[in-house]
């Protein structure tokens, strides 16, 4: 079997423990990314840090660094506009298409980088090296350990606002912080999905949970549940096919949200099992079981 | 014991003076309805007493002491509610998320936060809301979850501000009676800001009447009556009593009605 073989390789070894690492921080920190309703700026900090890869490697530092300096200086920009943030569409995405255009431009100037392009744009976790991971590791501990200890104010002040300044809480500090903690935590989901598909990991999943139960505890639990499976799954998927994994993840975290609009009936599960096996029809495996997805770095 | 003190308080929002140099003292135990035009200065009052905006000059003491945030002995019911009503989020993590809300770590409630919250939730008559998302409630359920995180940790001084707004008559009674009867077993000191005085007649002890920067305190029948209100308002005013409601009517029609609700 197929399957079998898959921990074979380091490669997959290293994509498995990264994307687990990614959707763990995603998971948990995109639940209070939708309870907060910030969902688009969650989005635009990603792009942020497209322009903040490419013009690292463009000055000759790691695109990781780049990506993550930037979208933390962007989140401490978004936080220090607070509460003013939402309904600020229009100024947040103007941000987010600038960025990208800064973006395009630096792949310009820095030439040879389409490869890096498309892996920053959409992924690439079957090329996550064994540095990289010692970072996500390192990372994924700060952003946990960060948003354990500003859990409670940011809940209070999520939830009830007025009452929470009216305790004594900074509105402000804690918007800063929580969006320091989400952009720590888009550096680590672009690694695995890219900076396009950052909300496949970032709100799928929490979004589900939003929609299955109003139990926090239960809510945030199932969030992380959710995203650590459509990753392996995900990954899993792309290792048999040899489509990407970005694709397979997003796929997987759509219909999974899609389907929490659906009443259990007849129809659906034969509409399930016939999409299943036009899925199935698409992937010939004769025509795969060479091609083992080599990482491209 | 004088349970808010204030004396010759000055309040200002930016360049624009909300309140000119009032003075008025709260009893404990005492139920104020606190009424006025909108723009008069109801919430900022509140949020004075709360210690989140600071007297122009003049002072406020709260059971003797200055306000400042956080302050432990004042319950909270805040106007303006955000976005509570669109969250999945159930009545009973809403209400436990402002136990001890201010502190950092993780939101664990422990026994005796578990035991708060189910007590409030009980006092506000809202146990079989706790497991419903808020997104499910009505306004006047949410209403009553709102009054139980007000009620956390036994305050005893509730500042609530327009409990009553965007609820149907029937339902306005319900809550006023409810807080009336909060009020008198826990004894506390309520000041109630509201656009319409009648549903709170026979309720409130004293009356709190702000207008133009000015205010007038003292028994309902002491502060509705044509002389005093001429007096706050700077035009002629009518008192009108019709089968025991109140009714304030000037030269422009009827000053204290629905014309002067804002739901917000």
């Amino acid at each position: 079997m197929l399957i079998a073989t898959m921990f074979d390789y380091d490669f997959m070894r290293t994509a498995f423990a990264a994307g687990t690492i990614a959707a763990i921080v995603a998971g948990s920190v995109g639940y209070f990314l939708v309870m907060r309703n910030l969902v688009f700026a969650g989005h635009a900090l990603s792009h942020v840090g497209f322009a903040g890869a490419t013009g690292a490697v463009l000055i000759g530092i790691s695109p990781f660094w780049g990506l993550l300096g930037l979208t933390v200086a962007a989140g401490i920009v978004m936080g220090l506009l607070g509460e003013d943030l939402r309904g600020r569409d229009i100024a947040v995405g103007v941000a987010l298409s600038l960025s990208l255009a800064l973006g395009v431009l630096f792949l310009h100037l820095y030439t040879s980088y389409a490869t890096q392009a498309t892996s920053l744009l959409f992924g690439n976790v079957l090329g996550v090296s064994q540095d990289a991971l010692g970072y996500l590791v390192g990372l994924a501990v700060v952003t946990l350990v960060s948003l354990s200890l500003i859990s409670r104010p940011l809940l209070f002040a999520t939830l009830d606002p007025e009452l929470a300044e009216a305790k004594g809480v900074s509105l402000r500090l804690v918007s800063v912080l929580f969006l320091v903690v989400v952009a720590i935590a888009v550096a680590e989901a672009v690694q695995v999905v890219g900076i396009l598909l950052v909300f496949a990991l970032m709100v799928g999943p929490a979004a589900t949970a939003f929609r299955i139960t109003a139990k926090l505890r239960l809510g945030m639990a199932l969030s992380v549940v959710l995203a650590v499976t459509e990753t392996w799954l995900g990954i899993a998927l792309a290792y048999v096919t040899d489509w990407p994994p970005s694709f397979w993840i997003t796929l997987l975290s759509s219909v999974i949200y899609g389907l929490t609009f659906c009443r259990p009936s007849i129809r659906g599960i034969t509409m399930i099992r016939r999409s299943a096996l036009a899925v199935c029809a698409l992937w010939r495996p004769e025509t795969n079981r060479t091609g083992t997805p080599a990482p491209s770095s | 014991m004088i349970a808010v003190d204030i004396k010759n308080l000055t309040l200002a929002r930016g360049e624009r003076t909300i309140l000119l140099d009032v003075t008025a003292s709260i009893r404990e135990g005492e139920f104020v309805g606190v009424f006025g035009p909108n723009g008069s200065g109801k919430t900022t009052l509140l949020q004075a007493i709360l210690g989140l905006v600071h007297p122009t000059t003049g002072e406020i003491r709260v059971f003797d002491r200055r306000p400042v945030d956080g302050n432990a002995t004042t319950g909270y019911l805040p106007q303006k509610r955000s976005l509570v009503a669109q969250l999945r989020v159930c009545g009973w993590d809403f209400v436990a998320s402002a136990f001890n809300g201010h502190r950092w770590g993780l939101p664990t409630l422990g026994a005796d936060g578990r035991k708060e919250v189910a007590r409030v939730l009980e006092i506000v008559e809202a146990t079989e809301l706790a497991d419903r998302p808020l997104s499910q409630l009505s306004g006047g359920e949410l209403q009553r979850l709102l009054l139980a995180q007000a009620l956390l940790g036994e305050p005893k001084l509730l500042l609530l501000d327009e409990p009553l707004i965007s609820l149907d008559p029937h339902y306005q009674q319900a809550v006023v009676r409810l807080i009336k009867r909060i009020q008198q077993v826990y004894k506390m000191t309520v000041l109630f800001t509201a656009h319409q005085l009648n549903p709170l007649l026979g309720s409130m002890d004293r009356v709190l009447y702000l207008v133009n920067g000015r205010a007038a305190i003292g028994a309902v029948d002491d502060v509705m009556n044509a002389q005093v209100l001429s007096q706050l308002y700077d035009m002629p005013i009518d008192v009108l009593r019709v089968k025991g409601r109140i009714v304030v009517l000037s030269a422009l029609g009827e000053v204290d009605g629905d014309a002067h609700r804002h739901d917000v």
